[in-house]
């Protein structure tokens, strides 16, 4: 993985950028030494490192915009970064860039439950949106596996998702409005506490935009109800294919379940080992969660149930209570823990058809095969969203490089079955090489035309997405 | 009028063009503009529809019955119920599944479940260049890239000309209930549709029809909509006047809404106004006529013809003016975002050929 070679003439004037920024924030807020600087280097793909030139932790949004317009004029690169939890290297720094962190940035700004809306700033975590809401009977919706830790500002960048978004949508479908500040130092509204834009939904494309189109500072999201209560059921399976069927018939029965969740052999015996949630030695297992008052609840796993019967279940089990049902969910989250507790891993990401599940793990166990490495799954089925985890060794010589490469070959496999690189963690430097493989030089060129729209001078987060030679006439300009 | 029926053919139509062209889809839509006449309607048909994946994919010419009809024969639905302007606007036509998506057309359930663009999963385009061009794809979860699909659902033929497109859909409910107050005061009627929002039921529709009547929804299995209607039958301190179960007569009560056809054939301006829903009494206490949906959300208002309602509204959101001229269709934009705007109308569109003009 490459990365542009940093200017020396930024670096040059590091000393210059650093007064220039502590003219407008206190001396605590800019982060310049190498030692603190440690902490910034890189996100949750840890595999790449680079210190930046210095880090920002402006705390309000006038002076994010006063950062921007200086390192605007000076022509520094600029790295926005909401919790550091990117696993697609999102927030990964150049040396000749400012990390503008929005950490300090954390408060609720308004609570609205008639109008069913909290307005945030962005540095607050998923997991704590819901905290101030939930004890008023209100969550907000997209629930990304690092919800504690992540924050909004990045949920915003990346398009999170989560386990259930099958019925609730993934962030996008969940936005109403954001404080947004250009490149130039221009503060901008857009949306607000009201559904759909009035001409071009610019908010639909700054979601998902991974910090390349301006740094949002506040967000007006939709909060819901709380269903009545949630009860999951625990399906076993004798192959992959079984699985993948019966998740298709679940969905064409006409019941949504809030969540269907499929874990793979692999997974299901390094998580037993690990979290000892006592799930069925099998080899495909479902989780499949659906939501509403206890009448409601067994009135949807009967057709459910009902559908699973016709597809030779080793195992069915029924939460009958809370304990039970925290049991079913428990190796299901733990599995990322179980997983590093053995090995080393690389998680990916991609989505296909839900149709094509069992032809996309058969070939996934040959390219295992071919590659040598093991390769677990554990996923979102309902949705598509594949995360086969990638077994190496981090000190065997090589090993990495092998991950990678075989990481590249499955999610070929996902764009070739019909679907994409990436579902819910974003492109990042991750899978930004691999973007041809999905899109046209073209497809590619008007998405660049958007960021030529909000950033002319390339400056917002420029490494990302799209592969440097793809982006490279636009970067020197 | 051009009626190309491959997408080649409308990539050839756009690169060739030297004047402007209006994008037609249906025609059920008043769109002012000059300019030589470009249909969809030769792009039609369902290329892929998996119920099993809860996708479906067509051109974008497609009448939007066709893709109806083909998702109820498995129990499905377009989740975000766009409506049929035909009666509201007097024009003729069929409505498309492409000329919904150029106008991010919602029907009542948008204030649950969600818009036209966010079911929308992907689209294929050809952009004022001439150049074929595509965004997200047929699966649920896709964040590879920018989602211009978002940018493109509403963008009324100023972007590109959508060509092909595809759909998250969802099990059509099998059982419906709607319950039905007598309407009181707009305040008080938004309480009503307030509670029933904020309560756990679900509530799939939350309008007050001209008449006055307060409508809502609960979908689903019949234990469940019958456990909902129960408990939603007190709200506000009101308990509803009666529940509507018969399935025809629920599809007629929210058709009406959708398609706002207490204004049908009412000499006027038509105004689509979106706002906070706790702002919508004091938009209702105008002295036009008003049906309000999305739970106070969405405000339809007929108006005489030298009405400006912009200029009379001071809570933020946006009107759009459906029908009548002598004022901006879209609403004005605040000059930092109209610059965005324009610099991407600007990309997609260099040479200005695209329903120049219609939104800015």
């Amino acid at each position: 993985m490459d990365m542009p070679t940093p200017k020396a003439e930024i670096i040059a004037k590091k000393a210059r950028v650093i007064g220039l920024l502590e003219s407008v924030l206190p001396k605590e807020a800019v982060i310049h030494h190498e030692a603190e600087l440690r902490a910034y280097e890189c996100d949750a793909l840890t595999a790449y490192k680079c210190p930046p030139l210095a880090a920002v932790l402006p705390a309000t949004t006038a002076q994010v915009s006063d950062v921007l317009k200086i390192c605007h004029q000076e022509g520094v690169p600029v790295v926005p970064r909401g919790a550091g939890t990117s696993l697609a290297g999102g927030a990964l720094p150049t040396a000749d860039c400012v990390i503008l962190g929005v950490a300090k940035m954390n408060e609720v700004l308004e609570t609205d439950y008639p109008n069913r809306i909290i307005r945030v700033q962005t540095g607050r975590t998923n997991l704590s949106v819901t905290g101030a809401v939930e004890e008023d009977g209100f969550f907000y919706a997209p629930d990304p596996s690092s919800q504690l830790a992540c924050a909004i500002a990045g949920n915003i960048a990346m398009n999170s998702g989560g386990a259930h978004c099958l019925k609730y949508g993934v962030t996008t479908n969940n936005l109403l409005g954001v404080t947004m500040v250009l490149m130039d130092g221009t503060v901008m509204e857009i949306g607000g506490a009201y559904m759909d834009a009035p001409g071009l939904d610019l908010l639909g494309v700054i979601c998902g935009s991974e910090g390349q189109l301006g740094v949002v500072t506040e967000a007006t999201l939709r909060i819901l109800p709380k269903p009545e209560g949630a009860r999951p059921v625990l399906m076993g399976f004798d192959d992959n294919e079984t699985a993948g069927a019966c998740v298709a018939d679940i969905i064409k029965a006409g019941v949504l379940p809030v969540a269907i969740e499929f874990m793979d052999r692999p997974c299901i015996r390094a998580t037993e080992a690990f979290a000892q949630a006592g799930y069925p030695d099998c080899e495909a297992l479902l989780i499949v969660e659906v939501e509403g008052s206890e009448a409601e609840i067994d009135e949807q796993l009967e057709v459910i149930l009902k559908v699973a019967a016709t597809h030779n279940p080793v195992e069915l089990r029924q939460s009958k209570s809370a304990d039970e049902s925290a049991r079913i969910w428990l190796g299901r989250k733990s599995a990322f823990g179980a997983m590093g507790q053995i090995n080393d891993y690389i998680c990916l990401d991609g989505t296909i058809p839900v149709s094509n599940l069992p032809m996309v793990l058969g070939r996934m166990n040959e390219i295992s095969a071919q590659f040598g490495l093991d390769v677990a799954n554990v996923f979102h089925a309902g949705d598509g969203n594949l995360h086969p985890l990638i077994l190496f060794d981090a000190n065997k010589p090589g090993d990495l490089e092998t991950c990678e490469a075989m990481g590249a070959e499955i999610l070929k496999l996902c764009v070739e079955a019909g679907g994409c690189l990436t579902g819910e963690h974003g492109v990042g430097v991750e899978k930004r090489d691999l973007m041809l493989h999905q899109f046209s030089p073209e497809d590619l060129d008007i998405q660049m035309a958007v960021k030529d729209v909000f950033d002319p001078a390339w400056l917002l987060n420029p490494a990302k997405v799209f592969p440097l030679t793809v982006s490279a006439a636009r970067r020197a300009a | 009028m051009m009626t190309p029926t491959t997408e080649a053919e409308l990539a050839e139509a756009i690169g060739a063009a030297t004047s402007p062209l209006r994008i037609k889809g249906g025609g059920t839509r008043v769109m002012p503009g000059a300019g030589e006449g470009l249909s969809t309607r030769g792009l039609s048909g369902i290329s892929l529809y998996e119920p099993g994946a809860l996708t479906v994919v067509a051109g974008a010419g497609t009448p939007l019955a066709e893709v109806e009809a083909a998702l109820e024969a498995e129990g499905q639905m377009l989740p975000f119920e766009p409506g049929v302007m035909r009666g509201l606007l007097g024009t003729h036509g069929e409505p498309t599944i492409g000329g919904a998506v150029a106008c991010n057309a919602s029907g009542p359930r948008r204030v649950q479940l969600g818009a036209c663009r966010d079911f929308l999963i992907g689209l294929r385009f050809v952009d004022g260049a001439g150049r074929v061009l595509k965004n997200g794809g047929r699966v649920m979860k896709n964040v590879t890239g920018y989602d211009l699909v978002k940018l493109l659902c509403g963008s009324y033929g100023t972007l590109g000309v959508i060509s092909e497109v595809a759909f998250k859909v969802l099990p059509k409910p099998e059982t419906t209930a709607t319950l039905i107050w007598r309407g009181g005061t707009f305040a008080e009627d938004l309480q009503v549709m307030t509670e029933a929002l904020c309560s756990p039921f679900g509530v799939t529709g939350a309008a007050r029809g001209h008449d006055g009547d307060v409508l809502i929804r609960v979908e689903g299995m019949a234990g469940s909509v019958a456990y909902r209607s129960a408990q939603l039958r007190l709200l506000a301190g009101r308990a509803a006047a009666r529940i509507e179960t018969d399935a025809s007569a629920n599809d007629a009560l929210w058709r009406d809404i959708r398609d706002v056809t207490c204004f049908a054939g009412q000499p006027g301006r038509i105004w689509r106004t979106s706002v906070k829903p706790s702002d919508m009494p004091a938009i209702a206490a105008l002295p036009h006529r008003h049906m309000v949906d999305w739970g106070g959300g969405l405000i339809w208002t007929l108006t005489e013809e030298n009405i400006d309602l912009r200029a009379q509204i001071t809570a933020p959101g946006h009107s759009t003016l459906l029908r009548g001229c002598g004022a901006p269709l879209f609403h004005p934009e605040p000059p930092p975002i109209a610059a965005l705007s324009a610099g991407l109308r600007a990309k997609f569109d260099p040479r200005g050929i695209l329903n120049p003009g219609l939104m800015g």
